[in-house]
């Protein structure tokens, strides 16, 4: 087994566990971010795979514009729609005045 | 239980009759008719009883949902990992498998004289899938057009102001994009122009020169963009763009079924002016590309492209 | 059996993130989440179809001078297949996303069930 070898089973492993990162994350900024991590670690999977066309594509489109596209909805959105309705009843109720008061 | 609900309901089954007839007028309207129904099943709903049969109802769906949920992926991935059992070894050559492979490495240089297989497979041998493809996207930018410009006008029909975060005063933005944005748009030229002899291609370099657009509208603002990139010009560069690629590969097209002489030169392997046709395609995609994913983010940025 | 198994570990890598990205979509009720999860098999599937491609010890399908030897590149096919498939899924991602922005406009909420729920009452009054 090779070092390269090893590598690429490290980034596989990453993929998974990335995958399955962003059911567990309560808000969805860091969902996202995890997404971005995603597609960039997949982007290094693919130049380990021998097709160099598909990593550029990749890591312009999947870590570039679909993130993008992810964080300018969420800013539409506003901001009561980034909070879990689970999360919120954790807060305190003055965090929550705070909040409504900014937005 | 079952047998007592069963009982419950046919008795209020028979006090809907009731209450029908007892509302029922002869000239009653249907728009009357309907809301006595509908006071009867709030009546219905009202009742305790009812209430908790509806909650049970709704908790067995959602435990069944999660059962049959589970199941079919544990049952997806049993599958899969069998089928994948009898795959031949990861790494090898299937040789059945790579005809047309072997073909397009074979022949792909002297019929295309594109030195990135890639290009020439997708740009050449299936030139028409991605054409479609362009479609698709240019399809996806008015989709998203839309959707998301309807309902930003108020009843006078100027813009409302979606809420925007002015990114321009930003001097750590400012400074970055002076440096960064020169660089990543001679990065994407050298990538769309390069697609025949490099990695890469239109998809790729298309996307790069958009992230530089969009880096340049988040950096100095949607004022700088807005000079070079009206709703108008990006349509015509768009539908420009197609209507190339549309032509041109129309015209391979034609020549190639009824056994003519293709007039566009291969060139010499290697040189930039090369692969027949295959560097203004990617041109042509680059723009469709580069158009769209601006689009895409002036759109979800403040809800318009261009002042329109 | 188990040997090709462990051996083709990268595609039942690719078949087990298809499986959690269709385990996002099945479980998430937010839409964004699904999204995600819809991303996330795309790139499983887009792995899997790479992977067949790949040959140990070959290099990528760029020619090296004018001769070809064919025994030493991969199988272009499968990269072009993804290559197609990378930009379809992010337009149609921005297409789902804009929908999202609408819903959310129209129910204020992200919640698929409750979303549900008001379209069912908004039918009910509409007779």
């Amino acid at each position: 087994m090779t070092l390269l070898e090893v590598f690429k089973i490290i980034l596989l492993i990453l993929l998974i566990v990335c995958a399955i990162g962003v059911n567990l994350t309560k808000r969805l900024l860091p969902a996202i971010i995890i997404f971005m991590a995603y597609s960039t670690i997949m982007a290094v999977v693919w130049a380990l795979l021998e097709s160099p066309d598909l990593a550029v594509t990749e890591a312009a489109v999947g870590a570039g514009i679909t993130s993008i596209l992810f964080f300018l909805t969420l800013r539409r959105l506003g901001r009561e729609a980034l909070i879990d309705p689970a999360d919120e009843q954790e807060e305190n109720p003055e965090a929550d005045s705070a909040q409504e008061g900014d937005s | 239980m079952r047998d007592r609900l069963r009982a419950w309901y046919n008795e209020e089954l028979s006090g809907m009759e009731e209450f029908l007839n007892t509302e029922e007028r002869p000239d009653a309207t249907r728009v009357e008719r309907k809301s006595a129904v509908r006071r009867w099943q709030e009546q219905l709903l009202a009742n305790p009883e009812m209430q908790r049969e509806i909650q049970i109802r709704q908790k067995r769906y959602h435990t069944l949902y999660r059962v049959v949920a589970v199941f079919s992926c544990i049952l997806f991935i049993a599958v899969m990992l069998y089928v994948i059992a009898h795959f031949p070894r990861f790494g090898f050559e299937n040789p059945r498998a790579d005809v047309v492979a072997r073909r397009y490495l074979d022949e792909g240089l002297k019929e295309t004289g594109a030195v990135n297989i890639v290009a020439a497979m997708i740009l050449d041998y299936r030139a028409f899938d991605t054409l479609g493809e362009s479609f698709v996207l240019f399809t996806a930018l008015v989709c998203a057009t839309i959707l998301l410009r309807m309902g930003t006008r108020d009843k006078e029909g100027t813009m409302c102001p979606v809420n925007t975060f002015n990114t321009s005063l930003d001097n750590i933005l400012n400074g970055v994009g002076f440096f960064l944005i020169p660089c990543i748009l001679v990065f994407g030229v050298y990538i769309v122009l390069n697609g025949h002899l490099s990695p890469g291609g239109g998809f790729s370099g298309g996307t790069i020169l958009g992230s530089a657009l969009i880096i340049l509208s988040a950096a100095c603002g949607f004022k700088t963009t807005d000079r070079i990139f009206t709703y108008k010009r990006l349509n015509i560069l768009s539908f420009a763009a197609l209507g190339f690629y549309s032509l041109s590969k129309g015209f391979v097209f034609f020549v190639g079924a009824n056994g003519m002489h293709n007039p566009i030169p291969k060139g010499i392997p290697g040189a930039i002016l090369s692969g027949g046709l295959i560097l203004p395609l990617n041109i042509a995609v680059g723009l469709v590309v580069a158009c769209t994913m601006y689009g895409f983010y002036s759109l979800f940025e403040r809800g318009r492209i261009g002042h329109a | 059996m188990l040997s090709t198994l462990l051996h083709n570990y990268q595609e039942a890598v690719a078949i087990v993130l298809f499986a959690i990205g269709f385990a996002t979509l099945l479980f998430q009720r937010n839409l964004i989440r699904k999204l995600i999860g819809m991303n996330n098999m795309d790139a499983g599937l887009f792995l899997f179809l790479t992977s067949l491609g790949y040959i140990d010890g070959r290099k990528a399908p760029i020619l090296e001078g004018t001769k070809t030897v064919t025994d030493a590149y991969i199988n272009p096919v499968p990269s072009g297949l993804v290559l197609t498939g990378i930009v379809v899924s992010v337009s149609v991602t921005a297409v789902m996303l804009a929908l999202t922005v609408r819903l959310y406009k129209r129910y204020h909420t992200l919640d698929m069930d409750e979303i549900y729920a008001m379209t069912l009452k908004e039918r009910e009054e509409r007779f």
